[in-house]
């Protein structure tokens, strides 16, 4: 059994950098300046499965993403970490989707780049994480999918799967093809060696343009997208903080009769401590 | 199906081996606070899915005028393509204004199946919701691991929906007289469409070890700073000694030092509020401090004096988390 598998990743800012992130007081726009672009992490779980599938049951893996034009290099580095192609949609119309636009036009991408029997998804990205494109993705092309996977076996042409839960978890078996939106607990992304880093120049990476794409314009970037963004804003957190100083005792002394002061009974629980023993 | 109503606020309601999630009793409060805010009030209505389901006057309880059962075998489990069958008739059928859901592992899945069905907006994980002067939803979603709330609005298709996060909204308060009619719908019909290309096996249930997190008035969460497995037991002390939980950020997580990422506080993890936050050697990223902001008091011990988490912090104590957990327990302990 040979498989074609699909990736799908997104370049992001970097999640470290979030705390960097402002709104320009005029033009009331998010300002992510010299933060740089990463791939979204979970993005390298997904293509860890991928690869794992592949060299189980052999095939090809391929990494798609909409994405602005500099995405070539993110999709280098998903080709030196061992992808054998990848796939680059890019184009002005694609702008200011949502999650209903985004995943239509990355259907579109894989229909014209598949067949694929199995396709991989992370779980969220870093910086909307919506987490509603892997399952939109499955919904437009037409195959079954699960969110939040902890877990998977390949079985013929099926899987078991399971589905991560609050306490616990969903065994599922699903028909191929289909999506796997994949959690970051899943595996251990392999690390890129210095040869797969060589290997990837030559790997093909292909770009597709709406011009290139069997595409309904309705249903693309802007005018796509049922929702509409209104106005942003960064919320306030700070408090205006005291800081306890002094030797060790004394601090915790101070901490015992602040929680205290809020309600803690500490005394009962000294009490229950010391009964115990 | 009996009285057709016009529009209406509605909670899909989750269960999870036939118990019902205390995210719906949230959401429904929260639908109750909508409908003042509509031009013409519109029914709180909440819709469960499953194959028997226990309880379900709670449902009224906290404010459903009708609640809508759908009951079947086939809907015993959990299953997207089953339950978005369902849904996607039940939603057409009735024409909604307003479709709200947990931001659960079911309702992140399910809702954005939905919305792609019908062709609607769905905001995603919102921290709140609110109507607006043109009687639009508005919904409040984080982005940025929350160092950015933005307004989500769905004018041009109906419904308008919105997962919102367990915790997010606050405890959710019981109507002072319930009143309600149970609407059993037969998804005969919807079920015959299904394709059967996922089969749900089964719910396994992981017991939670300790105090859940959304039940804590105390919470020692502890970040990678803390260093080791061996520190972290320390921490597990200090909670267990004060009648806590204990909380971790992403890093310990990835350590392992926790059995389970359910103690994950963040936007990826849970949103607490409880009435004292202890904070060791965590850093205060963004998506871990949008998780926590509505703490009561916030206490941080952190050896750098410029770790952000001390911005958001009530009390701060610049120094080592291990000598302070140590000496904390040991005054405690009153040894």
């Amino acid at each position: 059994m040979s498989l074609n598998i699909a990736v799908c990743i997104k370049p992001v800012p970097d999640p470290d950098y979030y705390d960097k992130i402002t709104i320009h007081p005029v033009k009331k726009t998010i300002t992510r300046e010299g933060i740089p672009t990463i791939i979204n992490p979970v993005d390298k779980n997904a293509l860890e499965a991928a690869l794992q599938v592949k060299e189980q049951f052999g095939g090809k893996v391929s990494v798609i993403t909409m994405a602005p034009p500099n995405a070539e290099e993110n999709l280098r580095e998903m080709l030196a970490m061992g992808a054998d192609e990848a796939y680059l949609l890019t184009d002005r119309a694609f702008a200011g989707a949502d999650t209903l636009a985004t995943s239509y036009t990355l259907a579109q991408g894989l229909k014209k780049a598949g067949p694929f029997d199995l396709i991989f998804t992370g779980t969220e990205s870093a910086d909307g994480a919506t987490s509603q494109v892997p399952a939109q993705l499955a919904e437009w092309l037409d195959v079954t999918h699960l969110w939040n996977v902890q877990e998977f076996m390949v079985e013929d042409r099926a899987l078991k799967a399971k589905m991560g839960m609050e306490n616990g978890y969903i065994n599922y078996f699903l028909q191929m093809p289909a999506l796997l939106a994949v959690k970051r607990s899943i595996n251990k992304p392999r690390y890129t060696s210095v040869m797969g880093v060589m290997k990837a120049k030559k790997k093909p990476l292909t770009l597709f343009t709406a011009a290139d794409l069997e595409l309904n314009p309705e249903l693309l970037g802007l005018q796509g997208s049922p929702t509409k963004a209104g106005a942003v804003f960064t919320p306030s957190m700070a408090r205006k903080g005291q800081e306890l100083t002094g030797e060790t005792e004394e601090i915790v002394e101070q901490l015992i009769q602040v929680l205290r002061g809020a309600g803690l009974n500490l005394e009962t629980l000294n009490v229950n401590e010391a009964g115990r023993e | 199906m009996t009285a057709k109503t016009a529009g209406g606020i509605w909670v899909v309601a989750e269960q999870v081996a036939g118990r019902i999630n205390t995210v719906s009793y949230e959401l429904l409060s929260k639908a109750c606070a909508l409908k003042k805010q509509l031009k013409s009030p519109e029914p709180v209505v909440a819709v469960v899915l499953g194959k028997a389901v226990e309880e379900i006057e709670q449902l009224g309880r906290f404010g459903a005028e009708e609640i809508i059962t759908v009951f079947a075998p086939a809907l015993e489990i959990y299953q997207n393509d089953t339950y978005a069958l369902v849904l996607q008739d039940l939603i057409t059928a009735r024409d909604p204004s307003l479709v709200l859901m947990g931001a659960t592992a079911i309702g992140q899945d399910l809702a954005p199946v939905l919305g792609a069905r019908l062709k609607t907006g769905v905001a995603a994980h919102c921290v709140d919701v609110r109507i607006n002067e043109d009687n639009y939803l508005v919904a409040v979603v984080p982005a940025f691991g929350g160092k950015v709330l933005g307004d989500i609005l769905c004018p041009n298709t109906r419904p308008q929906m919105a997962t919102l996060k367990p915790g997010v909204l606050g405890k959710p308060t019981t109507v002072s007289e319930p009143s309600f009619i149970i609407t059993n719908y037969d998804p005969s019909c919807s079920l015959q469409k299904d394709q059967g290309r996922i089969k749900a096996l089964e719910v396994v249930r992981q017991e939670q070890t300790g105090m859940p997190l959304e039940e804590a008035e105390v919470i020692v969460i502890g970040g990678w700073g803390i260093g080791s497995q061996e520190n972290w037991t320390l921490l597990e002390e200090l909670a267990s000694l004060l009648g806590g939980a204990v909380g971790c950020t992403r890093p310990v997580v990835d350590e392992q030092w926790v059995k389970s990422e359910q103690q994950m506080i963040g936007t990826s993890g849970k949103s607490v509020r409880p009435k004292v936050y202890l904070g060791f050697a965590l850093s205060g990223a963004t998506h871990h401090v949008c998780g926590m902001k509505d703490s009561g008091l916030v206490i941080s011990v952190n050896k750098d004096a410029a770790a952000p988490i001390f911005a958001v912090s009530d009390l701060r104590i610049v120094g080592d988390a291990k000598t302070f957990l140590t000496a904390l327990i040991k005054r405690i302990k009153g040894k």
